[in-house]
């Protein structure tokens, strides 16, 4: 029962799920910096959630709940598993974050006993965290049949199962194999059934539909099990470890943040999580997921489920924002130092290298070294400081080889004609090198529309952040809505500037 | 009538070799003064030096009886025009705004600047219709005489004029030289050119400085050149310009 938070994502295929491992390792990385300045700043609760589609739901659920009480809130989705998110909450990175008994038990406490919540309680306060009452729902292996079928047949418990030993048993078969598993759990209930075949997970719920099988095991809280019209036969000789839902947090948060938490006690049952989900994975929209936990479907569609090209404009803008102040600086700054470079000397050499030197470090790097700066921490400053650095080399190289290349016949002649230094600068030596600083400049601009999808990591928004979000899903259509406009975007800013190329560079050195 | 420019034992050296011995000459005011000599003879350095585009190691280099210092040269050089062999109209400025550049940088009145152009157009022959074209949209003749016009757009004292037609083919040369005589003798223009081409010299120079290895080696007329040549090489120079010229 160890990992049994995967709940109906086993079909992922194998080399993607592990390349997305990796990924996720490098994104912990400005992650665990991020949960360091956090602290710093200090403002809103910070909600953890895991990386799976119900610890989403149930986050949002809790951001959500915080805010309508007038708690600034902020959830940080997908961090990782449960070891990252307990040192996590324990270091203060976050302040709460939802967990299952079971998996406290096991993987926090290392313990095979079934604990109660008493127990837990007093045995996570010495770590200074605190743990709510149950949601209200079991997340556990449960056992599945066709609801006709159950109604047909008069089942309603796993025991009313030995009275039928003609049914047909189809098993996960990391379910038959577990020790925990079919085994213990036919001799528990003394099941007749001798038709009982390995299946996979997906499959069997086809299987199960179109009458192959009888019963499965599954997810108490499987989105399927409501798709299918399934029943959850009662564990009756509670033999599955209950994996209940419950919210941890950090016990110096104030009471009547902890008040808010402790009102989500009790009022999720398995059924109405199991929609939840199905929502969640239905739209991809963990916010309007959440939502309907809160009021009915129709207010919450138009509350907190935002259509996509609303969300699409909410995230290109702020793509743009990020992409455009960072451009915006890099000139401001890029072009004074490649001035300075184009005199070459200590100083041009100093500028060069330096901004070289900064377009080697790997951007998830430069974020993460950024992060724990004061100034900058979690937020879209420290995007756009990254971004800004990146943009400076193409800006500041190409204008000082713009300046230098401008012949010395040019050179003489604007100096003899009596113009002062910055006269020649402004009348003639920029404008000659209009053309090389344009393109330098048109050069930061698409690197910075690809690597601003970065910044969705660090929290700053943008077309990132349904890349992410798919990337953590393994969700390929949602990577794509964030990647094909960025994509377009891209090329729309490299046309915008031929554009201005024409506009901008003087006429008589385009012919 | 004193010397517009003097220069006083003016030296200049390039990395360890000497490019400039101390020179001593003189520009007279409303003459031609030709700096004459094989190529690295030091004559464009000489030239550059005055327009402080290079700084002397040592001497001093008077305009209108005052030296010429760092801090004065700014206003000095409106005071004097700058022609080069080629490349000297910058590339992104039509012809009239090449031309119009320092005056309307000075925020002269746009009547005056207007009358000014088409009188300089009518000097240098240079069509008013091709006022707008590019430099790159000009022949070689066009560039030079745009060029001549934007250093005698605010009417120098001194005009240099540094080898203004070595980049022309010899048909073009001739016109130019013609014109250059006519302008200068019109304006009452002082001049000093620098050219390798005695016959030039000779055509264009009331007085010719013949230059060898950074030094002076004479002055004076062609005629005094020819006829008391200071020592062998100026009759060497002389006499292999004129074979060339009888070829």
């Amino acid at each position: 029962m160890r990992r049994i938070r995967k709940a109906g994502k086993q079909e992922g295929n194998i080399p993607f799920r592990r390349w997305k491992r990796r990924l996720f390792f490098f994104s912990c990385v400005p992650a665990f910096l991020i949960f360091e300045s956090s602290a710093l700043l200090a403002d809103p609760i910070i909600i953890g959630s895991k990386k799976f589609t119900e610890s989403y739901v149930l986050g949002e659920i809790a951001r959500r709940a915080l805010n309508d009480s007038g708690i600034v809130a902020e959830h940080r989705q997908g961090m990782g598993g449960t070891i990252i998110l307990w040192e996590a909450l324990r270091g203060a990175q976050i302040d709460a974050y939802p967990e299952y008994t079971g998996t406290i038990a096991q993987e926090i406490l290392k313990t095979d006993r079934q604990l109660s919540i008493q127990e837990i309680r007093g045995a996570l306060a010495r770590f200074g965290i605190g743990i709510t009452e149950p949601l209200g729902f079991n997340n556990t292996y449960a056992v599945v049949m066709r609801r006709d079928e159950s109604q047909r047949l008069s089942l309603r418990t796993i025991s009313d199962l030995q009275k039928h030993p003609e049914l047909k048993i189809g098993l996960t078969h990391e379910f038959l194999d577990r020790h925990d598993g079919w085994q213990p759990l036919r001799e528990r209930y003394q099941l007749p059934q001798q038709n009982v075949i390995g299946i996979d997970h997906a499959l069997g719920y086809a299987a199960l539909a179109k009458g192959s099988i009888d019963v499965k095991d599954a997810y108490s809280t499987d989105a399927k099990i409501g798709e299918n019209d399934l029943v959850v036969l009662e564990d009756d000789r509670q033999f599955f470890p209950r994996y209940e839902a419950v919210f941890l947090f950090r016990l110096s948060l104030p009471t009547s943040t902890i008040a808010v938490l402790r009102k989500l006690e009790g009022t999720l049952d398995e059924a109405r999580m199991t929609r939840l989900n199905a929502e969640a994975e239905r739209t991809k929209n963990y916010t309007r997921a959440a939502s309907l936990y809160f009021g009915s479907g129709a207010t919450s569609t138009s509350a907190a489920g935002e259509s996509f090209p609303h969300k699409l404009a909410r995230w290109t803008l702020r793509h743009l924002e990020l992409a455009g102040i960072s451009l915006l600086l890099s000139v401001i700054v890029g072009v004074p130092l490649g001035i300075l470079a184009s005199r070459g000397g200590g100083i041009g050499h100093a500028i060069l290298g330096f901004a070289s030197v900064v377009q080697t470090i790997p951007s998830l790097a430069l974020l993460a070294l950024l992060v724990p700066v004061p100034f900058f921490g979690i937020s879209a400053r420290t995007a756009i400081a990254a971004l800004f650095l990146y943009g400076l080399l193409p800006i500041v190289r190409n204008t000082a080889s713009g300046l230098q290349d401008i012949a010395q016949p040019i050179r003489d002649s604007a100096i003899a004609l009596g113009l002062e230094p910055v006269a020649r600068l402004r009348k003639i030596y920029l404008p000659m090198a209009s053309r090389s600083i344009l393109s330098g400049i048109k050069t930061s601009a698409v690197i910075n529309i690809g690597t601003a999808t970065l910044a969705a990591l660090i929290g700053a928004g943008g077309l990132g952040e349904p890349i992410l979000s798919g990337l953590n899903l393994n969700d390929h259509a949602t990577i794509l809505q964030g990647a094909i406009p960025a994509a377009l975007l891209a090329l729309l800013v490299q046309s915008v500037f031929d554009l201005l190329d024409r506009a901008l560079i003087p006429k008589g050195l385009r012919l | 009538m004193s010397a517009l420019v003097q220069l006083v034992d003016v030296a200049k050296g390039f990395a360890g070799t000497t490019a400039l011995h101390p020179a001593n000459f003189s520009v007279e005011r409303g003459k031609t003064t030709v700096l004459i000599g094989p190529s690295g003879c030091g004559k464009s350095t000489l030239l550059r030096l005055i327009i402080r585009l290079i700084e002397p190691d040592a001497g001093t280099v008077d305009f209108d009886g005052a030296p010429i210092t760092p801090d004065n040269i700014d206003m000095l050089r409106r005071r004097i025009g700058y022609v080069i062999q080629e490349g000297g109209l910058f590339p992104h400025l039509t012809a009239r705004a090449n031309v119009l550049l320092m005056a309307r940088h000075l925020g002269k009145a746009a009547d005056e600047m207007r009358e000014r152009l088409s009188e300089l157009c009518e000097l240098t022959r240079f069509s008013e219709n091709l006022l707008a074209r590019y430099p790159v949209e000009l022949s070689g003749g066009q560039r030079q005489r745009v060029s001549l016009m934007r250093s005698l757009m605010l009417s120098p004292e001194l005009l240099l004029l540094d080898e203004p037609l070595g980049a022309l083919d010899p048909l073009v040369r001739a016109s130019l030289q013609k014109d250059l005589k006519e302008i200068f003798s019109r304006l009452q223009q002082t001049a000093l050119l620098v050219t390798h081409d005695l016959a030039e010299a000779a055509y264009l120079g009331d007085k010719i400085v013949l230059m060898n290895e950074g030094r002076i080696v004479q002055q004076g007329s062609i005629v005094d050149l020819r006829e008391k040549p200071a020592d062998a090489f100026v009759s060497e120079f002389l006499n292999a310009q004129r074979s060339l010229a009888i070829l």
